[in-house]
């Protein structure tokens, strides 16, 4: 067992843990936050997207020893993100969700993609999201979703 | 106050439950719809308080849903029925998951469910009487306060309007509306006076799973709550002899490790505060097994056994006009096929799980379930109670495509079995990815061998149809539902229901005993047989040189109504784009029917890097009414990229020496974004005609319409599933 | 006169400047650590050797995409080469692949972890690893190889974080440990050292 400062989505939280444990784990069993999802385990799906020090990282492959002080950023703080709200407001737009169970993830990785690539090409939307799973199949809508976000946040540049 | 009108033979009871509001219950006693319920009987003689509808002070309206969410929409889709029969404000809707109680049965199958795509198909009019039945009881209560009659008022938006101008809203009537007797006859909206059915409505449930918020089964978090993995035994049904544990237990965490009786075999439970530590102790673990006596599947064993088979009749299905129609017809004038589909898992993406608490004379389970009544009597009967004890929640489910409905409900009998010795803690069952690619129920393998006989028209002049495949319900309590005269119908729907004219058809069965459990996969038997179907149908039509469509309009019996209204509309909605691909793309076409919802679809398809591209699908469908255009939408263009699953080059479940060779996503690997249509476009055939579902109906068209597209650009045969090179 | 005289002068020039270099090239003199070009060439097999090593090559690739294992399986979650060989958005090497490995969930790691470059690819378009002589050449074309010499090789060779990642692969998911390229790293940082001083020959064919 081991004691970790970690910055949550800007709060310190303090956790003690076996130092193997991934840091998908630490989010939703020691500091109940499960809003980050548990899909494979092996980084193959992408329902664990987080942002560890501002890139898109999946959770359930990193121990919570390999995170140190590195802000990590989980769908709960999206709705108070410039990015996260209007992504999330094209998703309910849209009518993406299905079961749902995908979706932080999806969106998590939607907005690293649209922080980096605010006019993504039909190619960006496809690399970037190209690792995360929907057995539900909303892809269609995602790609849609994505498009209509980034009009969002592009209105009134030239 | 009011005594409350208990009537256990009747159709409607009301309570009044004080600061509460309205409540009004549904009872329909399970043979009122001259169904014969294949389960045993609970006779619901008290129901729950909180039944359908729950006016709350506040005006919010609370109704019950009794069935899962899975994806579906149907959270969404039967309170828009019930609240528009009621003339509800929507705005004010709140939908729940009913838990497991008799009043919450499907009113066909008389057991509480979600499967056969009948979410709508079978509760439509139940939702719409028991909205126009609430509403009827407020009318009348208003109108007593109002000295007035009903037929002087009118609803809208949670309120009532009455003469003069006089208004009250459903929050302030219901204490009276609980008191007025319910209506034994409705009528209901026309068509024309609905204000949501037939609307594109929003789910009601995207935000909070945009947020985070949503809570899944998994997701479940009680006070001195542990949880637990099991250790299966690599072989279907094999036992523990012997375990070494010293190494699990010593993983800090760790509580308990012993063996229990899994659904075939035994295996070892792991019990731990958390989940990590318990997956940790799990692998530590060491364990030999006792495999003696226990049948080890092989793959390649298997199809050589399945050919073999299939090349002789089986059980006859189907015997229609001249059996040996087949033998008169010229050898340049025939076609002889076969297919094969291997075992599919379904993987929904939120893995399996129950939690369950066991206090002795009583107990408490959480499940995202698709089979209420069953899981809850499987939990009952492991604990020792009648299932009236066991309160059983219906959680919100990340998917589950048949998954979560398992006739021997395993994950919950593994679950109570270790509730039961945890006695008054609450433990949660944690199934990894590992668990449920290896973990058996999946979509039997099949093998077909089909012989055309093409007539001078270029229509099929004869039929003959082996399919070889384990039967999904024989030995199981639905046997009598699908399995008659030893023949399982899932295992040839789409064949032996054909909507073709094939005048001599000979169609036989064969159902061997595998040891691999297998399920219900979305769509069922409809997910080999129309690719079959499809697949040949355009073989025939290219060898006839006539264009896919027309050749199966020509080719459909004249009362195909529901497959012949989306060919026609198909044509129309693909004219723009079918004939005018660029180079290198090709035209797929396919049409089928499935749980009454006649479905056709066309794509636009290259090959890049030896695989598919789609790069759009055009859907019509009709399901008679569309009770929500938009749930109608995002099914079928979320619904074919799950049919996919059968095409990527990693969709198959495949055993060596009896153990499953998958382990995770990395060895069966789903379709991914890159693997699904660009775009997909559906038009639905306008229809007053009862709904039908659209929650299997996607899968069953895709595959072929993909493989018909490639068949043009490569002049290749794929008969072999999935589709490994193209 | 002077025509004559010039070409005496470059002549002696030449002779003068082959016997220098054929001193360096004979081995003649052991305690220079000096090699001789066979020497140097059966140096560079060794380092061929590792290089080559299906794990080399998952990321010395000529695909878009990396692979994985020993089996060179393509890397799951379809994660693409990008356009400087460190992913995409939403899907960067680094996101996943932390400083140091990752054993309790299966994750290898090291600094930076990327693709090479595409002029840095050791296989064909038909996954077929480039002969030793290929790869020599484009190992040794500095337009190619971000300006490195012989030295430069070797430091690389020695120091570079995930060059050295190859002898510390850490453990598969399963708890396996990772295979280990033929060679240790110093016996790798030797067989350079010494094809660097032989001047760095690449077999012709």
């Amino acid at each position: 067992m081991a004691t970790y400062q970690l910055n949550i989505n800007g709060e310190r939280r303090e956790v003690t843990v076996d130092p193997s444990t991934p840091l998908l784990w630490v989010l939703r069993e020691d500091l109940k936050m499960t809003g980050t999802k548990f899909g494979c385990g092996i980084s193959a799906c992408g329902a664990c997207t987080v942002h560890v020090g501002g890139v898109a990282t999946r959770s359930c492959i990193v121990p919570i020893s390999h995170v140190g002080d590195r802000p990590v950023v989980t769908i709960e703080a999206m709705s108070a993100d410039p990015v996260g709200r209007v992504v999330q407001n094209a998703w309910v737009e849209e009518d993406v969700v299905q079961c749902g169970y995908c979706q932080s993830g999806q969106i998590m990785a939607a907005v690293a993609l649209l922080k980096h690539t605010p006019r993504p090409t039909e190619q960006n939307i496809e690399e970037s999201m190209g690792g995360n799973l929907c057995r539900c199949g909303t892809y269609p809508r995602i790609r849609a979703a994505i498009k209509t976000a980034a009009t969002q946040l592009t209105k009134g540049d030239a | 106050m009011v005594a409350p009108a208990i009537d256990r033979r009747g159709f409607l009871r009301v309570s009044f439950a004080a600061a509460s509001g309205l409540l009004v219950s549904l009872y329909l006693e399970p043979n009122v719809l001259g169904q014969e319920a294949p389960m045993p009987q609970q006779q619901a003689k008290v129901y729950p308080p909180e039944a359908f509808v729950n006016i709350r002070p506040d005006g919010k309206i609370v109704i019950q849903v009794n069935r899962l969410e899975f994806g579906q929409g149907v959270q969404t889709s039967l309170p828009m029925v019930l609240a528009d029969e009621m003339d509800a404000d929507w705005t004010n809707v709140i939908a729940e998951l009913a838990p497991a109680a008799d009043v919450y049965k499907d009113p066909l199958f008389g057991i509480q469910i979600v499967g056969g795509s009948g979410s709508i198909a079978h509760s439509f009019t139940q939702y719409r009487e028991l909205g126009a039945k609430t509403r009827a009881m407020l009318v009348a209560a208003a109108a007593d306060r109002w000295n007035t009659t009903p037929d002087k008022c009118r609803t809208e938006a949670s309120v009532v309007h009455g003469p003069g101008g006089q208004t009250a809203t459903y929050a302030e009537l219901a204490a009276d509306a609980a008191h007025k007797p319910v209506p034994a006859k409705v009528n209901l909206k026309s068509a024309t006076e609905f204000k949501l059915v037939g609307k594109r409505v929003k789910r009601l449930d995207s935000r909070p799973k945009c947020n985070g918020s949503l809570k899944f089964g998994l997701d479940l978090d009680l006070p001195g709550m542990k949880v637990a993995v099991v250790a299966h035994p690599p072989v279907f049904g094999g036992r523990v002899k012997r375990i070494v544990d010293d190494e699990a237990r010593r993983v800090e965490g760790v509580r308990d490790v012993f063996e229990i009786p899994l659904a075939k075999g035994t295996g070892v439970a792991i019990v731990a505060d958390k989940f990590w530590p318990a997956k940790q102790a799990r692998s530590r673990l060491k364990i030999d097994w006792d495999l003696t006596g226990v049948e080890q599947p092989d793959s390649s064993e298997l199809w050589t056994r399945y050919r073999q088979l299939g090349n002789t009749a089986g059980l006859v299905a189907v015997n229609r006009g001249d059996a040996n129609a087949f033998d008169k017809i010229a050898a340049g004038d025939r076609i002889v096929a076969e297919y094969e589909f291997p075992f599919l898992a379904h993987t929904p993406m939120e893995p399996l799980n129950t939690t369950v608490r066991f206090d002795g004379d009583r107990a408490e389970a959480w499940a995202g379930s698709q089979f209420q009544t069953v899981d809850q009597m499987a939990v009952a009967e492991v604990l020792g109670l009648k299932p009236a004890q066991v309160t059983f929640h219906t959680e919100m489910a990340g998917g589950g495509f048949g998954r979560r409905a398992v006739t021997d409900s395993h994950i919950q009998r593994e679950a109570a079995v270790i509730a039961k010795r945890l006695r008054g803690t609450p433990v949660k069952l944690v199934w990894t990815r590992e668990d449920d690619v290896q973990g058996g129920y999946y979509r039997p393998m099949h093998y077909h061998r089909v012989e055309v006989g093409i007539g001078p028209d270029g229509l099929p002049a004869a039929w003959r149809h082996v399919v070889v495949g384990q039967s999904l319900l024989m030995g199981t309590p639905f046997e009598s539902f699908a399995v008659k005269n030893g023949i399982d119908e899932t295992a040839i729907e789409g064949t032996s229901d054909t909507h073709y004219s094939i005048p001599n058809m000979h169609l036989s069965v064969h159902h061997p005993k595998v040891n691999v459990p297998v399920l219900w996969w979305r769509s069922v038997g409809h997910t080999h047989n129309a690719f079959v179907m499809e697949t040949l149908i355009d073989e025939l039509a290219t060898r006839a040189r006539m264009d896919p469509i027309a050749y199966r309009r020509k080719l459909l019996k004249p009362d195909a109504k529901k497959l012949i209204g989306p060919l026609d509309l198909l044509d129309k909605a693909t004219a723009a784009w079918r004939n005018k691909l660029a180079r290198g793309h090709a035209l797929g076409v396919s049409c089928h029917e499935s749980f009454g919802t006649g479905v056709a679809c066309a794509v636009d398809v290259s090959i890049d890097n030896k695989r598919p591209r789609i790069h759009r699908a055009t859907i019509a469908v009709d399901c008679g009414i569309a009770v929500n255009p938009l749930s109608v939408e995002s099914q079928f263009q979320a619904g074919i990229g799950f049919g996919l699953t059968q095409l990527v080059p990693k969709g198959a479940i495949t055993l060596k020496n009896g153990t499953v060779e998958q382990r995770n996503f990395d060895g069966y690997a789903p379709p991914y974004i890159i693997d699904t249509p660009m775009t997909v476009d559906v038009h639905i055939v306008p229809s007053t005609e009862a709904p039908t579902g659209c929650g299997e109906p996607p899968v069953p068209v895709i595959s072929p319409a993909v493989v018909n597209a490639l068949a043009r650009l490569t002049s290749k045969r794929y008969r072999t599933l999935p589709l490994v090179s193209v | 006169m002077p025509r004559i005289r010039a070409g005496l002068l470059v002549s002696i020039i030449a002779i003068a400047v082959a016997w220098i270099g054929s001193a360096r090239f004979a081995g003649a003199d052991a305690s220079d650590n000096t090699a001789s070009t066979a020497q140097g060439l059966a140096a560079w097999e060794q380092v061929y050797s590792v290089l080559t090593h299906p794990r080399c090559i998952n990321c010395h690739t000529a695909t878009n995409y990396p692979q994985q294992g020993d089996d060179r399986r393509r890397h799951v979650a379809n994660v693409v080469r990008g356009p400087e060989g460190k992913g995409v958005p939403a899907l960067n090497c680094a996101g996943c692949h932390q400083e140091t490995n990752a054993d309790s969930t299966g994750v290898p790691g090291g600094h930076n972890w990327h693709l090479a470059p595409l002029s840095m690819r050791w296989q064909d378009t038909n996954d077929r690893a480039l002969s030793s002589a290929e790869v020599c050449r484009a190992v040794t074309d500095r337009s190619k190889n971000n300006n490195l010499d012989g030295p430069g090789l070797l430091k690389h060779h020695e120091e570079e974080p995930l060059v050295k990642w190859a002898w510390n692969p850490g453990r598969r998911p399963d708890g396996t440990t990772r295979t280990l390229p033929p060679l240790t790293h110093e016996q790798f940082v030797a067989a350079t050292r010494r094809w660097v001083e032989a001047g760095t020959p690449c077999p012709t064919k």
